[in-house]
C-alpha cells in the first residue's frame, strides 16, 4: 500500500471524498446566505434554523402524512420557503434602513426561537429518518465503501448550486435581481417591483436552506441543533468566499470540506478550528475574501 | 408538598415546583434571570436543591428537564415526610464556566446541593467548588471515574455510573465475545478521554489491542464519516465509542451507512435507551449497552417509572441518569432528615458523611451503599438492544443478557487514588 505524508494513500482519497460531500453542505448553505446577503444585506443568522427546519418538515411529512423522501425533497423547501416569505414580510423588512447590526441581531434571535420552539416539542435526541430505498446500499470502491445516498448528496448539490448560478447570472430575472443590488430605485422605476423581488429572493435563499436540510435528514439525526452546530462554519465559508459572492460561497464550500477532511486525518482535534484560522489568514490577506471584490 | 419562597436566582436559572411541570427552558446566549412567587412556610429551614443540568444541548433528552422531574418526584416524596424542599433548576450548556457561575450563586445564595449536572468538565469543575463551600454535589449525570479516583471529595456523591463500570461491562463482554482488536471515535474532552483509558484497560487486560483512535472535538462535530472510515481502514474488529448522547446515535447511524457493522462490532460505551429511541429499533438492534436502571427491570423500577411519568417531558419513561437524580436526592433527603435540616445546611461534609454512614434504598435502584470514596454501589446490567419483532411496546427496548454485582461493578477504592481512603 503506497503512502502519502505517513498515511496510506487509499485512506486518504477516501477523506477527499468524505470532504467533498461535507462541502456539499456548507456550499448549498453558504451559497442561500450569500444570495440573501448580495440582495438584502441581511446577514441571516437564522438560516442554520431554518435549515434544520427542512429536514423537520421532511419528517413530520413522512410521520404525520406518509409521504416520503421524494415528496418531501419538493415539498420541504416550498413549505419552508412559504415561511421565510412570512419571516421576511413580518420582521426583516422593516430593517433594511438600518445598520447590518439590526439584521444580525433579529436573524440571530429568531433561530434561538425556532430551535428553542422544536427543542420543546421534539427534545435533542433526535428523530429517526431514513435513506430513502432506492438510494440505500452503498458501492465498493476499493478505497473505501462509498453510500449511494452520499454520492447523490453531492451531486444534487452541485446541480442546486449550478441552477443557481444559472438563475442569477444568465436569466432576466438574475439580470434584474443584479441590478437591484446595486441600484434599488433606478430598477423599481423601470417597473420592477423591488420589494416583491427581494421577498421572493429571502424565500428562494430560504428554500435552499430547507433541500439541505431535507438532504441532510437522512445522513444526520434530525434534532433541533443540527443547524446551529453547522451555521457558525457556513458564516465562515461566506467570508472566506466574500460576502455576496455566489461563486465564492459555492467553490469555497466545497473547498474548505476537503480541508476539514484531510484536518480529520492528521489532526482531528483540530477540525473544528481549522476553517476559523483559514478565515483570519484570509480576513488578514483579503478582507473582502477570496473571490470578494474589494 | 413542598414550600417554596421568595428569591431571586442567578442568571440562568429558574424556579420549578414539585407538581408543576415545566416545560424546557431557552437557554438564551446569557440565560434568563427568572424569580419565583410561591406561598412561604416560616418556621422550619427549607433545603434547597439546585438541578443544574443540559436543557439545550446533545444531552437534554436522557438529562435536562427529566433530571429535574426526577428530583421533584424525590422532593415530593420527601416532603410528604414532613421536609421542606425546593429544586431549582438551571442550563449550564455543557460549559465549564457557565455551569461553575450558577453554582457559585447557587450556594452562595444558600442551595444547599447541587444535582445532576452531565458533562464530565462541568462536574470537575462543580466538585470543587462544592468542597471550596463547604456545600454537597450529588453528582448523577457525569460519567469520569475521576470523580472518585484523583479529584474526589468529602463533599461529592457520584450515583449513577461511571466511565470505569461503563467500561468494564460492555467492554469485558465485547473482549470475552471475541472482540479483541478495538478502534475509539472519542468525544475530545474529559469524559471521552475517561471512557476510552478506562475501556482500553478492560480490552488489554483481556488480551486485546487497541489499534487506534481518533479525538473528534466536542461539541463541534456534526458529521463523524471521516473518523468512521478511519475505524474501518483499522481493520479493527470493534469501534468503541468514547461518547455520548446525540453524538453516539448518529455515529451508530453513519457506521451503518458506511458498512462498518458488516465487519465490526459497535460498542456504544455510554448509551441509555433515549438514543435507542431516536434511532429506532431497525438501527439499534443487536447493540449492547450497559445501564444500572432500567425502567422495566422489576417491580419497583416499573412502579417507580409510573409514579413519576406524569411529570416527565412527554410522559417518557425516565432514562438512567434521571432516576440517579431521584435515587440521589431520596438518599441526600433521608440523611438530611436524619440529621437535622439546620445540621445539613450547615455542614455539606457532615451531610455526605451521613449518607455514606447509611444503607442506601430506593425503588429506581434497590439496595446499596455509597463508599468511603463518594462512589455509591449498586449492580450494572449489560443489555442488547432488541429486535424489532421482539418489543412489545413504545418503550420495550431492551432485554438483559449480563448482571455484574454490585461489589465488582466499580473500581476497587484501592485502585482509584482517591486522597480520602489512603487518609
Amino acid at each position: 500500500m503506497e503512502d502519502l505524508f505517513g498515511i496510506p494513500a487509499p485512506l486518504l482519497f477516501g477523506q477527499v471524498l468524505l470532504g467533498l460531500i461535507n462541502g456539499a453542505f456548507y456550499a448549498m448553505l453558504s451559497l442561500g446566505l450569500a444570495v440573501i446577503f448580495g440582495l438584502l444585506n441581511i446577514v441571516n443568522m437564522a438560516h442554520g434554523a431554518l435549515f434544520m427546519m427542512g429536514a423537520f418538515v421532511a419528517w413530520l411529512l413522512l410521520d404525520k402524512l406518509g409521504l416520503g423522501y421524494w415528496w418531501a425533497l419538493l415539498l420541504s423547501p416550498f413549505i419552508v420557503g412559504a415561511f421565510g416569505v412570512l419571516l421576511e414580510k413580518l420582521f426583516i423588512s422593516r430593517l433594511y434602513k438600518l445598520d447590518h447590526l439590526y439584521g444580525l441581531l433579529l436573524t440571530f434571535g429568531l433561530a434561538l426561537v425556532i430551535e428553542g420552539v422544536f427543542r420543546n416539542e421534539f427534545g435533542s435526541s433526535g428523530l429517526p429518518y431514513r435513506i430513502p430505498p432506492e438510494l440505500s446500499g452503498s458501492w465498493d470502491l476499493d478505497f473505501m465503501f462509498l453510500p449511494i445516498y452520499r454520492a447523490w448528496v453531492v451531486i444534487f448539490a452541485l446541480v442546486a448550486c449550478l441552477a443557481t448560478w444559472l438563475v442569477i447570472e444568465k436569466t432576466r430575472l438574475g439580470a434584474y435581481l443584479r441590478a437591484a443590488t446595486e441600484n434599488a430605485p433606478l430598477v423599481q422605476a423601470f417597473g420592477v417591483n423591488v420589494p416583491r423581488m427581494v421577498t421572493l429572493t429571502y424565500g428562494a435563499g430560504v428554500a435552499l436552506a430547507a433541500l439541505g436540510g431535507v438532504l441532510a435528514a437522512p445522513i444526520y439525526s434530525v434534532n433541533p441543533q443540527m443547524g446551529s452546530n453547522l451555521i457558525i462554519v457556513v458564516f465562515a465559508v461566506v467570508v472566506i468566499g466574500g460576502m455576496g459572492s455566489i461563486l465564492g460561497a459555492v467553490l469555497t464550500g466545497f473547498g474548505l470540506g476537503i480541508v476539514e477532511g484531510m484536518t480529520k486525518v492528521f489532526y482531528p482535534e483540530a477540525s473544528a478550528t481549522v476553517i476559523f484560522v483559514i478565515m483570519v489568514i484570509v480576513l488578514l490577506a483579503r478582507p473582502a475574501g477570496l473571490f470578494g471584490r474589494a | 408538598m413542598a414550600t417554596h419562597q421568595r428569591g431571586r436566582l442567578p442568571s440562568g436559572a429558574q424556579l420549578s415546583a414539585p407538581g408543576v411541570r415545566r416545560r424546557g427552558v431557552l437557554a438564551a446566549a446569557g440565560a434568563l434571570a427568572a424569580t419565583g412567587t410561591v406561598p412561604a412556610r416560616a418556621q422550619t429551614p427549607t433545603i434547597r436543591l439546585g438541578v443544574l443540568t443540559d436543557m439545550s444541548g446533545t444531552y437534554r433528552d436522557p438529562t435536562g428537564p427529566g433530571s429535574v422531574a426526577c428530583t421533584q418526584q424525590a422532593a415530593a416524596e420527601m416532603a410528604s415526610r414532613g421536609l421542606s424542599v425546593e429544586v431549582l433548576q438551571a442550563d449550564h450548556q455543557n460549559k465549564p464556566d457557565v455551569g461553575a457561575n450558577i453554582a457559585r450563586q447557587w450556594y452562595d445564595q444558600g442551595v444547599d446541593a447541587v444535582v445532576d449536572v452531565p458533562t464530565s468538565s462541568v462536574a470537575l469543575a462543580i466538585n470543587g467548588i462544592a468542597r471550596e463551600k463547604n456545600k454537597v454535589f450529588l453528582n448523577s449525570g457525569a460519567a469520569t471515574s475521576d470523580l472518585t479516583g484523583p479529584a474526589c471529595s468529602p463533599n461529592t456523591v457520584h450515583f449513577t455510573y461511571d466511565t470505569y463500570m461503563l467500561a468494564k461491562s460492555t467492554g469485558a463482554a465485547l473482549a470475552k465475545a471475541g472482540g479483541d482488536t478495538w478502534f475509539f471515535v472519542t468525544a475530545d474532552y474529559a469524559f471521552g478521554h475517561a471512557l476510552q483509558r478506562d475501556t482500553a484497560r478492560f480490552v488489554e487486560a483481556a488480551g486485546g489491542k487497541v489499534l487506534g483512535a481518533a479525538r473528534y472535538p466536542f461539541p463541534a462535530t456534526t458529521d463523524f464519516s471521516a473518523f468512521l472510515v478511519q475505524a474501518q481502514s483499522s481493520r479493527a474488529k470493534v469501534l468503541g465509542l468514547a461518547n455520548a448522547g446525540t453524538d453516539t446515535a448518529t455515529c451508530i447511524k453513519q457506521a451503518r451507512e458506511f458498512g462498518l457493522t458488516r465487519n465490526m462490532r459497535i460498542a456504544g460505551l455510554l448509551m441509555s435507551f433515549m438514543e435507542v429511541h431516536s434511532l429506532g429499533l431497525p438501527t439499534a438492534q443487536g447493540l449492547l449497552m450497559t445501564e444500572p436502571f432500567y425502567w422495566d427491570l422489576n417491580d419497583r423500577t416499573r412502579a417507580f417509572s409510573e409514579r413519576v411519568r406524569p411529570r416527565m417531558p412527554g410522559q417518557a419513561m425516565p432514562a438512567q441518569v434521571q432516576a440517579g437524580c431521584y435515587g440521589v436526592a431520596m438518599h441526600y433527603l433521608k440523611a438530611v432528615a436524619d440529621m437535622g435540616v439546620a445540621a445539613a445546611k450547615a455542614d455539606g461534609r457532615a451531610a455526605v458523611a451521613r449518607m455514606k454512614a447509611m444503607p442506601t434504598d430506593d425503588d429506581a435502584f434497590g439496595q446499596g451503599r455509597i463508599r468511603e470514596d463518594g462512589r455509591k454501589i449498586h449492580p450494572s446490567y449489560l443489555f442488547e438492544v432488541k429486535a424489532p419483532g421482539e418489543s412489545r411496546g413504545q418503550w420495550d427496548y431492551l432485554k438483559v443478557v449480563a448482571t455484574t454485582p454490585a461489589e465488582e461493578a466499580f473500581r476497587p477504592m484501592a485502585e482509584g487514588g482517591c486522597p480520602l481512603v489512603r487518609s
